[in-house]
């Protein structure tokens, strides 16, 4: 499967290369897109020494650790998100009829590779701040932890998503603010935001797991909003629920589905 | 939503800085759900011209042998999506920030007058732009690469992310010289009553002269260079 889908993603990537001009600005412009990010946190930074009591480099180790996850999925399984078109148009038939599993295609559907450079950049990023943070290596083993666990997460975003197209047919918008929505709002220390929405994304929906519960037990820092200790070590429990979940979710969206067009 | 995440991280900055830039945390507030407001009708995230589309496909030239001007064709089009997307993406995120967080809002007439003024321009100049954007096609083929460059120009540069006041030193005086921040920061500005009218229209409309000339001798180009593809 995985071979499958690495073939796919090649033939993808030969399409898009066809466009050399167009190609190389997509690689330049994939990091530029990234450094803006940051660049919003840096200017955020040049105005305050501590945002919600978070300095710099503590808010560049969150972006990092969550940029890390987001832009893997990104690149390996947002086209996920192009369901949509494929409902609509009906030309979902055709790959349901190929003897690959659906998911595999569709992730693959229209793949480009010029978003791997985000991913680069994302690392570069988490290394400068786990560098000038100087952390403990006793509780740095948490990192590559919650890197996968956010990749779980942020990859059943995207399936849940995708299925939700099933029903809702024509809605990415819906998709793209789950999936997005997750990522922005782990770009900065939940502390900023009201209790009630922490609460909610903490329990509800578990996006606290991405990067803020772990990170705060990398940081070794408590909870501004008080939770108890063994919350940070929930993540890969949380992660596995929801991938269940949305593997579900997709089941039920497949065995539901109804070819549409003439 | 994205508004509303936009709205905690400038909360979150102006308590650590409270009077940063000459605003409040109102003001704050009020300028994140004021450009939210903007994406609609500027299309700040690029597109809403079905231009790449038709020069990709070849349709375009039909419009070309229309005896209408194709740029002015287009902007009327574009002037339509903008009035109905004002109406329907611009006004529900304004009244959501309202009862979320509460926001300000301009109390004499005149300075509506400015703010309907200063987001009339922005429209056109945000226009400009993306008809050079999408006129781009006819010598690359293909749009994804230059949406990707617009994307990043304008929400960085118009003040989208953070607003420009922001922007250290001499970066901070640059980038509010520029186009993009004619699109944003200036209705913004006049929304909140932060920059004197006069002045600040006269660039937008600088600003909105001068891409919509580029624009003309971009058409002008295009007439002579365009390939017509497809059979």
């Amino acid at each position: 499967m995985v071979r499958t889908y690495f073939l796919l993603a090649w033939t993808w990537t030969r399409a898009a290369a066809a466009y050399r001009a167009s190609f190389i600005l997509m690689l330049v412009f994939g990091l530029a897109t990234g450094a803006m990010d940051v660049a919003a946190i840096l200017v955020v930074f040049a105005n305050t020494d501590a945002l919600a009591g978070f300095t710099r480099e503590e808010v560049l180790f969150l972006y990092g650790t969550a940029s890390l996850a987001f832009t893997v999925c990104d690149t390996f399984v947002s086209n996920l998100d192009r369901i949509s078109q494929h409902i609509k148009a009906g030309t979902l038939d055709t790959f349901l009829i190929r003897p690959v599993p659906a998911w595999i295609q569709i992730a693959a559907d229209r793949f480009v590779p010029t978003r791997i450079g985000r991913v680069v950049q994302a690392v570069a990023v988490l290394a400068y701040a786990v560098a000038a943070l100087g952390l403990d290596w006793r509780r740095a083993w948490m990192i590559p932890v919650m890197i996968v666990t956010g990749i779980v997460i942020f990859a059943a975003l995207w399936t849940l998503a995708g299925a939700l197209q099933f029903a809702l047919t024509d809605a990415p918008e819906v998709a793209n603010s789950f999936t997005y929505g997750t990522y922005q709002l782990n770009q900065y220390p939940l502390s900023i935001y009201a209790r009630d929405l922490v609460r909610g994304i903490t329990y509800a929906l578990p996006l606290a797991f991405v990067n803020w519960q772990p990170g705060l037990y990398v940081l070794g820092r408590d909870d501004p909003f008080g939770t108890p200790g063994f919350m940070r070590f929930l993540g890969p429990a949380a992660a596995l629920v929801l991938a269940l979940a949305a593997a579900a979710a997709w089941r039920q969206g497949i065995r539901h589905y109804r070819s549409t067009g003439s | 939503m994205f508004g509303i995440l936009r709205a905690y991280v400038l909360i979150a900055l102006w308590q650590a800085r409270p009077g940063l830039a000459g605003y409040d945390v109102t003001d704050a507030v009020t300028y994140c759900f004021v450009t939210q407001a903007f994406i609609g009708p500027m299309m700040l995230f690029g597109g809403g011209l079905p231009l790449p589309e038709r020069i990709r496909s070849g349709d375009i030239a039909l419009d070309l042998v229309r005896p209408a001007s194709l740029q002015l064709w287009t902007l009327a089009e574009d002037l339509g999506r903008a009035a109905y997307l004002f109406l329907v993406r611009g006004i529900p995120p304004l009244l959501l920030g309202a009862v979320l967080f509460g926001v300000t809002a301009p109390t004499s007439p005149t300075r509506w007058a400015g703010v309907l003024a200063g987001l009339l321009i922005g429209v056109l100049i945000s226009f400009g732009w993306r008809y050079l954007v999408a006129l781009s096609v006819c010598w690359l083929a293909d749009d994804r690469g230059v949406a990707v460059l617009s994307l990043v120009l304008t929400t960085f540069f118009s003040g989208m992310m953070l607003p420009l006041h922001l922007f250290p030193g001499l970066l901070g005086e640059l980038v509010r010289a520029l186009p993009w921040a004619s699109m944003v920061q200036a209705p913004a500005d006049l929304y909140l009553g932060k920059a004197p009218v006069g002045q600040t229209l006269a660039l937008q409309a600088f600003w909105a002269a001068t891409l919509f000339a580029l624009g003309l001798l971009a058409t002008r180009l295009v007439r002579h260079k365009v390939v017509i593809q497809g059979g």
